[in-house]
């Protein structure tokens, strides 16, 4: 009795623990918006150096090209020239503009324009639908195929098909690498029959994987007149980013802890519960560390891939405004690679999230 | 017929010139009802031998019978309580045990089964934390819910590796009497690995002293004869009981003694500080 007693108090006494925690907390509270603050502080005045330094870099380039300029024409064309270029290059002309790394002003001139430009197309792709709507019906009950849409991609169009490429990429690259990883993880002589696979096609590039992917793709298409540049690209990517998952993933399941092995035998658990209950849980972390590799190598090599097919995403864009090379064609490339960047990080935030919400052991996660 | 027999157990670990050999002729005998403790010295091989007889390992030459019939693998009627509690991390409280229950009564509906697992963690005095995931428990919680998990499937042996080494005095006596309560209910048999004397003459009717290894062996066993059941405080000026715990020490001191003379490893003696018994 005495005994229960004693352990009741030590109840109530950590109950009153509690309290005293939940009393600490406001202040806690407080530290911690003063540390966020500091951190955003920090973070904005990081960015102010960025763009201060990239505006005086980018100045300094267009300086010194624009008096390369002049000093040819001064050469060729003498005195004359030499003025009217100096002219021409400070009275913002197109024709005479030096093509060199954008100013940060710049760039956002083209995010703006680019912005613009994909109203102006979402409201010709309305006014089209709106326009064929009655034709498109009459097209569809005589059992014909309906008029779309086929004009320019607008930019946000562009990183539509990127994001779906990656995802479509990923989970191929789930759906293929988690059940071999168990199974290979599983059977010590699968794994050991699967090693030279895994490290030879581990390194392959991923240009290599879109030319053997085109390969096959092209044959199973043949006679088909339908776009399979799609289709092309994402299964390059899933190939290319699957590695990371499957190689974690066997070593998540080859490595469970001894312990909760032993735990299975005494339970008696039967070979699905083991490896449901038991194998795959005690593996989910590593397998999740795996997804979020493959998910974040998909969107790096999703550039390289979507340009050598022809695909209309982001990898395109930049190689198209590139060969464009137009006057805002460097400033659109910029908006390309910090838009790529965003959606890379904001993936990989993503990724961490779940990866946080299936792991057990959350102090032991980075 | 004995119930638990182990018959010239020798276990290597390893192979060629790695190897160690942990156990050297290990002879036991255990007759059901029976409540034997092994108290042992850290690193002589006692989880080695628990699991030897649990069946998680196989001897490397001699046998273990579990009633007659030669131990090959684990089984329900063999519950153990694991020294490093090895509860699923991923699971709660009640999940871990309830993992436990159902495959120890597969007949039992859900509901039946909650029952059990509600039953045995109020025992361990878990009940506030029944949802909550091992990594938010103290270790003395953890092993709680370890005794809990074995004890809840009902097993007929209960094999216990230093199941309350982390616990407070406190805790340990509530636990140890809800053991032996466990244990004396249909004359369960039950093996107890620990380094606490005192713990082992409280709970056993026999201790057995294994000598530090490697090539760690069964010293004489002491008989306990206290009647049961035991009350610690009156067992304090028990004249048996004082000569039974000198007389474990004296051995235990010897055999540790004779350790150091062979080799300079320093082996960690068991706890031996009386403790006051007034809970
Ligand atoms: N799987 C293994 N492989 C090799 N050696 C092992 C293995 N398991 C245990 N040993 C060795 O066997 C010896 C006995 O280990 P065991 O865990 O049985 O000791 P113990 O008496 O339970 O110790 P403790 O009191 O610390 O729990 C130790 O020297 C250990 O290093
Ligand atoms: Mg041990």
């Amino acid at each position: 009795m005495e005994q229960e007693m004693v352990l009741k108090n030590e109840n109530s006494l950590t109950s009153s623990l509690k309290q005293m925690l939940l009393k600490l907390t406001p202040s806690i509270k407080k530290d911690g918006i003063i540390k966020s603050l500091k951190n955003t502080g920090i973070t904005l005045l990081s960015i102010l150096l960025f763009i201060g330094l990239w505006q005086m870099g980018s100045k300094a380039l267009y300086n010194k090209e624009a008096n390369y300029r002049v000093e040819i024409a001064l050469q060729e064309q003498g005195e004359a020239a030499a003025v009217a270029e100096r002219a021409c290059i400070e009275s913002g002309d197109s024709t005479c503009q030096p093509n060199t790394l954008p100013s940060p002003s710049q760039v956002w001139a083209s995010l703006q324009s680019l912005i613009a430009d994909h109203k102006v197309i979402r409201a010709d792709k309305a006014a089209f639908v709106e326009k064929m709507a009655v034709t498109n019906e009459k097209m569809i009950s005589q059992g014909q195929d309906p008029i779309v849409y086929t004009g320019r991609a607008s930019f946000v169009d562009i990183v539509l098909t990127s994001i779906k490429t990656v995802f479509a990429g990923f989970l191929l690259a789930m759906f293929i690498a988690v059940p071999i990883g168990i199974v290979i993880g599983l059977s010590p002589s699968l794994r050991s029959a699967f090693n030279w696979f895994i490290q030879i096609f581990k390194p392959v590039s991923p240009v290599v994987w879109y030319l053997l992917v085109f390969m096959i793709v092209k044959t199973l298409y043949i006679g088909d007149s339908s776009d399979n540049a799609f289709v092309i690209s994402f299964i390059s990517v899933g190939l290319c980013a699957m590695w990371a998952t499957l190689v974690n993933t066997a070593m998540g399941v080859s490595s469970v802890d001894k312990d909760y092995i032993n735990v299975a035998k005494v339970l008696k658990l039967g070979t699905f519960q083991k490896v449901f209950k038991v194998i795959l849980p005690s593996s989910l972390p590593l397998i999740f560390t795996g997804l979020r590799i493959t998910l974040s190598v998909a969107w790096m090599v999703l550039i390289a891939i979507e340009l050598l097919a022809q695909s209309q995403g982001l990898g395109l864009f930049v190689w198209e405004e590139f060969q464009n090379g137009a006057n805002d064609s460097n400033s659109k490339i910029i908006v390309a690679m910090f838009v790529i960047g965003i959606i890379g990080f904001l993936l990989d935030r993503l990724m961490l999230a779940v990866q946080n919400m299936v792991s057990f052991n959350k102090n032991e996660m980075a | 017929m004995a119930y638990l027999e182990l018959n010239n157990i020798y276990k290597t670990y390893g192979e060629g010139d790695g190897s160690t050999e942990v156990l050297s002729n290990i002879n036991l005998t255990m007759d059901e009802g029976e409540f034997v403790a092994i108290v042992g010295f850290t690193g002589s091989g006692k989880t080695t031998l628990v699991n030897l007889i649990n069946g998680l390992l196989q001897p490397t030459s001699g046998e273990v019978l579990f009633k007659g019939v030669p131990v090959t693998e684990t089984s329900h009627e063999r519950g153990v309580i694991f020294q490093n509690y090895s509860l699923l991390p991923w699971l709660t409280v009640g999940q871990n045990i309830y993992m436990a229950v159902k495959e120890a009564f597969p007949k039992e509906n859900k509901k039946a089964l909650m029952e059990i697992v509600k039953n045995y963690v109020g025992m361990v005095n878990l009940s506030p934390a029944i949802n909550k995931r091992p990594k938010e428990l103290s270790g003395g919680m953890r092993q709680r819910v370890a005794v809990a998990r074995a004890l809840a499937m009902n097993p007929e042996m209960i094999i216990m590796d230093e199941p309350l080494g982390a616990l407070d005095a406190l805790t340990r006596g509530n636990l140890q009497d809800e053991i032996l309560n466990i244990w004396s209910q249909d004359k369960r048999t039950a093996l107890l690995i620990t380094n606490d004397v005192d713990e082992g003459i409280y709970m056993a009717d026999r201790i057995i002293p294994l000598k530090p290894g490697p090539n760690a062996t069964l010293g004489p066993e002491f008989k306990i004869d206290i009647e049961r059941p035991r009350d610690k405080t009156a067992m304090n000026d028990n004249p048996e009981y004082k000569k039974t715990r000198n007389s474990i020490i004296e051995y235990l001191m010897d055999i540790g003694d004779e350790r150091k003379t062979v080799s300079d490893v320093e082996y960690k003696l068991p706890e031996l500080t009386p403790k006051s018994f007034v809970a």
